[in-house]
């Protein structure tokens, strides 16, 4: 197991700049999920760290070594493909042992470790068989069942779920993560789903441009994202963003009305006023804080809840009614936002300025 | 979808889907099949007359013998040609399997300045003649000591432009996430090679192979000019010394024939498959 350290880490391809000396300090056992659009540089870095791609600039310390230098061999540490890169000449238990080709432990010792990875991840009975006869989440396995069964100091997963389908891919979000919890090993995993970040990480680094933006733990960033970009990517459905004003710190809105706290020591100004949908509910009127009236657009019942559409100001904003209430598309509608629960940012910055 | 059918067997037509394109198709193919076999269907009965026989062209021969077979298995040289071929054949295949896909990997996978001017360079000699070459490889033999050698009837195969452009192609089709886990786990670049990209691409390796094998099998020209010596003849070079020496012995060309086919013929059934992969792959990527 080790700590990992990014220090001013940059990557150049020709004149362009993909990542632009990021620093990050990945503790010992750590679980750590990179979340950014495609193209935000978050597989580069991973890449980076594996050694798959070479370092441009800044430093990078595996275990308080730096590993610029390095191959990947020297690095001690495995990896997890998005297409989970297991051989298709291989059976299930070749695979698997392929990660101790180049230890020099006995033959039955490492007979011994695939079985053992076998049993850990449920494939034991599949070990003769080719990966073509195995299902997406098997094969997934058998990936990291190659991966574990090197005991590296690190793990690195490269959007390893993404090929896989709605409900395979929340089991395997918690096997991962039962995983991450027995055996204690760092983690570095990249997604561009939010919901896989927070699911799984215990710190997550969201990416921009090849920037880290933030980073911290789900909560962290789900109550206290520190720009536009942030809150609209973490949380399921995303943040209502709408224009509004400041004005002697209070927010206002066209077409909706808070009464609440006022926002202190800001100036004026133009901002974005967020507020999540799920705070934001419909004929709730009991309180103050933001109230917000329009008309219905869209519908969306989930069951448990109803997202319901609304124009604001423009803009299209999702407010939450009980599982059994679906407004009808075209009424007029009343949704109310408890104070407390608005995100306030600079409109033209998009950094946030506080919550009222 | 129009059918032929007859009013009484109407159903069972129907099952059978004859329709009169296929017919057309079906009796083209039978022709062309004939046509393609009867040589070969001579060529194993004149191996079966006597000399006397040979201009009897009747299909199957009044008295078949095989004293033919025995004249030429029992005559040391056509087993010493037969062998130079299958060893000559077999090297060379060899020799261009493992360079012609290392080379082709290279060139495939990884980024080095020169890359695309190394692959025009070695793809432009696709357009340069067989009979072009042959003086200047006959001067390199002469002045490097090859003539009448047999590495100088192998060297101008053991690496081929084709087969690298066809390899190229090919490794480009294995996703670099295969190689880089196999970095990961410490591979070394060669072991990366032989271990995980060959496998991923065996059916282009076995068309290779083939074409390769079959082509130094049946090769003449070059082989008939290399060498001199009878020890060092192939199979195609020897068999065409019967016609010279022994004022044309029909029967013995063709029975000697009949034996050259005999590991081709092998080597399509074995590998039938492939073979038509190959053709379909050649044609595709070639």
């Amino acid at each position: 197991m080790a700590k990992i350290e990014l220090q001013g880490l940059v990557k150049e391809y020709g004149k362009s700049r993909a990542v632009h000396g990021i620093d990050l300090t990945i503790e010992d056992g750590e679980f750590v999920v990179f979340v950014g659009p495609s193209g935000c540089g978050k597989s580069t870095t991973l890449r980076m760290i594996a050694g798959l791609e070479d370092i441009s600039g800044g430093k990078l310390l595996i275990g308080d070594e730096v590993v610029n230098q390095r191959e990947p061999k020297q690095r001690n540490i495995a990896m997890v493909f998005q297409n989970y890169a297991i051989y298709p000449h291989m059976t299930v238990g070749q695979n698997i042992g392929f990660g101790l080709y180049t230890s020099k432990l006995p033959k039955a010792e490492k007979q011994r470790l695939i079985e053992e990875a076998g049993k850990t991840l449920g494939l034991e009975k599949l070990l003769d068989r080719r990966p073509a006869a195995l299902s997406g989440g098997q094969r997934q396995r058998v990936a990291i069942g190659r991966a574990m069964v090197r005991d590296p100091a690190a793990f690195l997963f490269d959007e390893p779920l993404s090929n896989l389908d709605a409900q395979l891919r929340s089991q395997m979000r918690m096997e991962i993560k039962s995983l991450h919890q027995r055996l204690g090993t760092t983690i570095v995993y990249v997604t561009h789903d939010q919901i896989e970040a927070m699911t799984m990480a215990d710190r997550i680094v969201v990416m921009r441009d090849g920037r880290i933006l933030q980073v911290g733990t789900p909560t962290d960033l789900y109550e206290h994202p520190t720009d536009v970009f942030t809150a609209r990517f973490i949380g399921s459905p995303s943040m209502n963003l709408v224009a509004g004003k400041l004005v002697g710190g209070t927010p206002s809105i066209d077409g909706a009305t808070w009464d609440g706290p006022r926002l202190e020591g800001a100036a004026d100004a133009n901002v974005l006023v967020g507020f999540r949908p799920h705070d934001l509910v419909v004929d709730d009127m009991q309180g103050g804080g933001l109230v917000v009236t329009g008309t219905v657009t869209a519908v969306e019942p989930l069951g448990s809840e109803t997202l319901v559409h609304m124009t604001l100001a423009g803009t299209t904003v999702i407010a939450t009614a009980p599982g059994r209430v679906v407004p009808k598309i075209g009424s007029a509608i009343t949704a109310r936002a408890e104070p407390g629960s608005l995100y306030i940012f600079d409109a033209a910055t998009e950094q946030a300025l506080g919550r009222v | 979808m129009s059918s032929v059918t007859a009013p009484t067997g109407e159903l069972a037509a129907n099952r059978l889907n004859i329709r009169p394109g296929r017919i057309i198709a079906w009796t083209l193919l039978f022709i062309g099949g004939l046509i393609m076999v009867s040589p070969l269907l001579f060529m194993f009965s004149t191996s079966l007359k006597t000399a006397g026989q040979v201009y009897d062209l009747r299909l199957i021969p009044a008295a078949p013998t095989l004293d033919n077979y025995i004249k030429v298995l029992s005559d040391g040289r056509f087993m010493r040609w037969f062998l130079n071929s299958t060893f000559i054949a077999l090297a060379v295949t060899v020799s261009n399997v493992f360079f012609d896909s290392l080379v082709g990997y290279t060139l495939a996978k990884f980024e080095f300045k020169g890359r695309y001017f190394i692959f025009l360079a070695i793809l432009s000699t696709l357009m340069i003649p067989t009979e072009m070459l042959v003086i200047p490889w006959y001067l390199m033999s002469s002045q490097l000591g090859w003539l009448d050698s047999y590495w100088g009837i192998m060297f101008p195969g053991m690496m081929t432009a084709f087969g690298t452009f066809l390899m190229k192609q090919f490794f480009e089709g294995v996703p670099n996430d295969f190689l880089e886990a196999a970095r990961v786990d410490g591979l070394n670049e060669f072991t990366i090679w032989w271990k995980i990209a060959m496998p991923m691409v065996v059916p282009a390796i076995s068309a290779l192979a083939i074409f390769t094998f079959l082509g130094n099998w049946t090769a003449f020209f070059w082989p008939l000019i290399v060498t001199t010596s009878k020890e060092l003849y192939t199979l195609p070079v020897g068999l065409s010394s019967f016609a010279v020496e022994q004022s044309i012995q029909w029967e013995m060309i063709m029975t000697g024939a009949a034996l050259a086919t005999i590991p081709t013929l092998l080597v399509f059934l074995a590998l039938q498959r492939y073979i038509v992969r190959g053709v379909m792959l050649a044609g595709l990527k070639g």
